[in-house]
């Protein structure tokens, strides 16, 4: 005699593998989430610690000295404009160089280039972006700083400025901004092009008023996410900028000047920091305003990101 | 008609002749074609111009020295004596802890972001996560490791060891692991996993026989990519401790010694030795940028070589 069972049609059940077998599945799929979740975590951590630290900071801190023109932590002196106007003075300096620079090499790969040029340019500019922050900042103190800055600013300049640290910030995220551009551009349909070249337009016309236009969303998110670098870069300025001891307001780049990341490093090197005090939470107040400063780009260019998915 | 043979003079017949048959001289093109071209020159005469002053500058040290001696001795307040052996040692140490941490954290949150996630709420949270902590600057996590790894090995060394700062730099690079892994898994197409699932597999094996063998060499181009960013990162170690000043070490020194002692990395050898005023000095650092450079510029080489030879198009 049968089982019911054995005689009845195919049961969803049967289907479904063994017990044993979707143990493993459930498993390998929670060790998955789990590794997924530590982002969250790592997220959540710097958050806490950096907003922890801050208020522990302005607690303490005499909040004059939060005014006072200068950022000289060991002397008590907690001026956040100063470092700050640093840090725009030098990314400012770097969208200069690096805008021109990165939008011509970008209109020059995706629309002059052939393709054999853009096989061999494409990764000699990633060479560019791979070398490490802290090989451009020697460079800029032995060469760019004493012959180019020299020339440009006026009167003698000194070896440590602000404007060689931009003129270097501005190389290091050329390739960033270049080849963010680059993917937005050679994204456009070529229909557009052949249309504009069939209304008799050149190639000049035909990239600047059509192609160009097309990408903006792209090229503006490229311009964004080289300024959002531009304002994290740390080694060239620490090493190139000057300003180690402290730095007044000052907002000229041919003097010395110090960005929020350097005066971070400035701090910790040298100093026992692990030891507490206000000095040691000042760096993480610095850190939660270059966060919240960083996370603010990046949330803006992915929006401008976004624009340009949905349009093709 | 009047007014057409008015227009009809020879000059205006000549110019449409001209633009028909292509014979106008298209300055403006020319011009707007050679600024283009300029721009492309800067950013590449950049790049020639640092390697060969770098080379330029380094000569005397490997000419007096040697490779062999300057990668072998110990960080000195002597010129004639300082080396890079334990910024090599530092820095190969970390590389070993990154791979060790990131590769299996960073590829199994990309498998689920891509293979398992449902396009819910918390999955675009751990999607804007990942992405936002990649835009973080650097520095930022020198801080995070500052205060939760540092603090927590207080016993060793006042935390100042390679394990902190292991740890910090994975930390560094764990979002950029899992981005490019993503991106990897992304382009593999649905039809290979749907004739997996049509033949009974799970999802698991799934992603094991069919994905990830894809997947494969796109998601190593992007680790190795990312080891090259790691062995030239230089912020966070400064702020977690990586020793900026020359430190003693005993020659009996084991590894276990070096590890949880003080340490420094390549990058930041050559940051410390950048500062100091001493002109004998900058051939050293030159020297040490040419050996950080070479380990980089292979690395990257290696992922690249590998990208253009494993690259398919679906």
């Amino acid at each position: 005699m049968t089982t019911p069972r054995e005689t009845s049609a195919l049961q969803i059940d049967d289907l479904r593998g063994s017990a044993a077998r979707r143990r493993r599945e459930l498993i390998i799929r929670t060790f998955f989430f789990l590794a997924a979740g530590t982002a969250v975590l790592i997220s959540a951590l710097i958050v806490i610690t950096l907003i922890g630290e801050a208020i522990a900071f302005i607690s303490k801190v005499d909040i004059s000295s939060l005014f006072s023109g200068a950022w000289q932590p060991r002397a008590g002196n907690y001026d956040m404009l100063s470092i700050i106007a640093g840090t725009f003075v030098v990314a400012t300096i770097a969208m200069v160089v690096a805008t021109p620079l990165g939008l011509g090499a970008a209109i020059f790969l995706a629309e002059y280039a052939s393709p054999r040029v853009r096989r061999t340019i494409k990764p000699i500019l990633e060479v560019l972006a791979a070398i490490p922050s802290v090989v451009l900042g020697f460079f800029t103190l032995t060469v760019l700083s004493p012959t180019v800055v020299d020339a440009i600013c006026p009167g003698s300049t000194p070896l440590f400025n602000m404007a060689g640290a931009g003129i270097a910030v501005g190389i290091l995220i050329t390739p960033l901004v270049a080849s963010i551009a680059e993917d937005a551009m050679y994204a456009v349909p070529s229909a557009l092009r052949e249309a504009s070249y069939g209304l008799g337009a050149r190639k000049r016309v035909t990239s600047l008023r059509i192609v160009f236009p097309a990408a903006v969303s792209g090229i503006v998110a490229a311009l964004i996410v080289g300024f959002s670098r531009a304002v994290g870069e740390t080694m060239i300025v620490a090493l190139a900028a000057g300003g180690v001891g402290g730095a007044v307001f000052n907002l000229n780049p041919c003097l010395p000047g110090q960005t929020m990341t350097a005066a971070m490093t400035a701090l910790a090197v040298g100093s026992d920091q692990a030891g507490g005090g206000i000095a040691y939470a000042s760096l993480f107040f610095v850190g939660l305003l270059l966060f919240v400063m960083t996370l603010l780009l990046n949330l803006i260019s992915e929006r401008f990101v976004r624009r340009i998915r949905s349009a093709y | 008609m009047a007014y057409a043979g008015k227009l009809r003079t020879n000059a205006t017949t000549a110019a449409v002749e001209r633009a028909l048959t292509g014979q106008t001289r298209p300055v403006g093109e020319w011009i707007f074609q050679g600024l283009l071209f300029v721009a492309l020159v800067i950013a590449l005469g950049f790049l020639v111009w640092l390697l060969s002053d770098v080379l330029v500058r380094s000569m005397p040290v490997w000419q007096e020295r040697g490779v062999q001696n300057f990668i072998s001795t110990n960080l000195s307040s002597d010129p004639a004596k300082a080396g890079i052996a334990q910024g090599l040692f530092g820095s190969i140490f970390l590389m070993l802890i990154v791979i060790s941490l990131t590769i299996p954290v960073g590829v199994s949150a990309a498998i689920y972001l891509e293979e398992y996630a449902a396009d819910n709420r918390l999955t675009r949270l751990l999607n804007t996560a990942v992405r936002n902590l990649a835009a973080v600057p650097a520095v930022v996590y020198g801080l995070l490791g500052l205060s939760v790894f540092v603090a927590a090995m207080q016993d060793i060394n006042n935390g100042r060891n390679l394990l902190a700062g292991g740890l910090t730099l994975s930390l560094v690079v764990l979002p950029i692991v899992i981005i490019t892994a993503a991106e990897a898994l992304r382009s593999v197409p649905r039809a290979i996993r749907e004739a997996g699932f049509g033949v009974g597999a799970t999802k698991w094996e799934v992603v094991r026989s069919h994905v990830l063998p894809y997947a494969a060499p796109g998601i190593f181009t992007g680790i190795i990519l990312t080891i090259a960013r790691a062995f030239g990162e230089t912020a966070p170690l400064l702020l977690v401790g990586a020793a900026a000043a020359g430190f003693g070490q005993a020659a009996s020194a084991t590894v276990v010694d070096k590890v949880l002692g003080p340490y420094t990395s390549l990058p930041t050898t050559i940051y410390s030795w950048a500062r100091l005023p001493q002109a004998e000095f900058r051939a050293l650092t030159a020297a040490a940028i040419v050996v950080l450079l070479a380990v980089v510029l292979f690395i990257n080489a290696v992922a690249i070589i590998l990208r253009n030879r494993y690259e398919r198009r679906w």
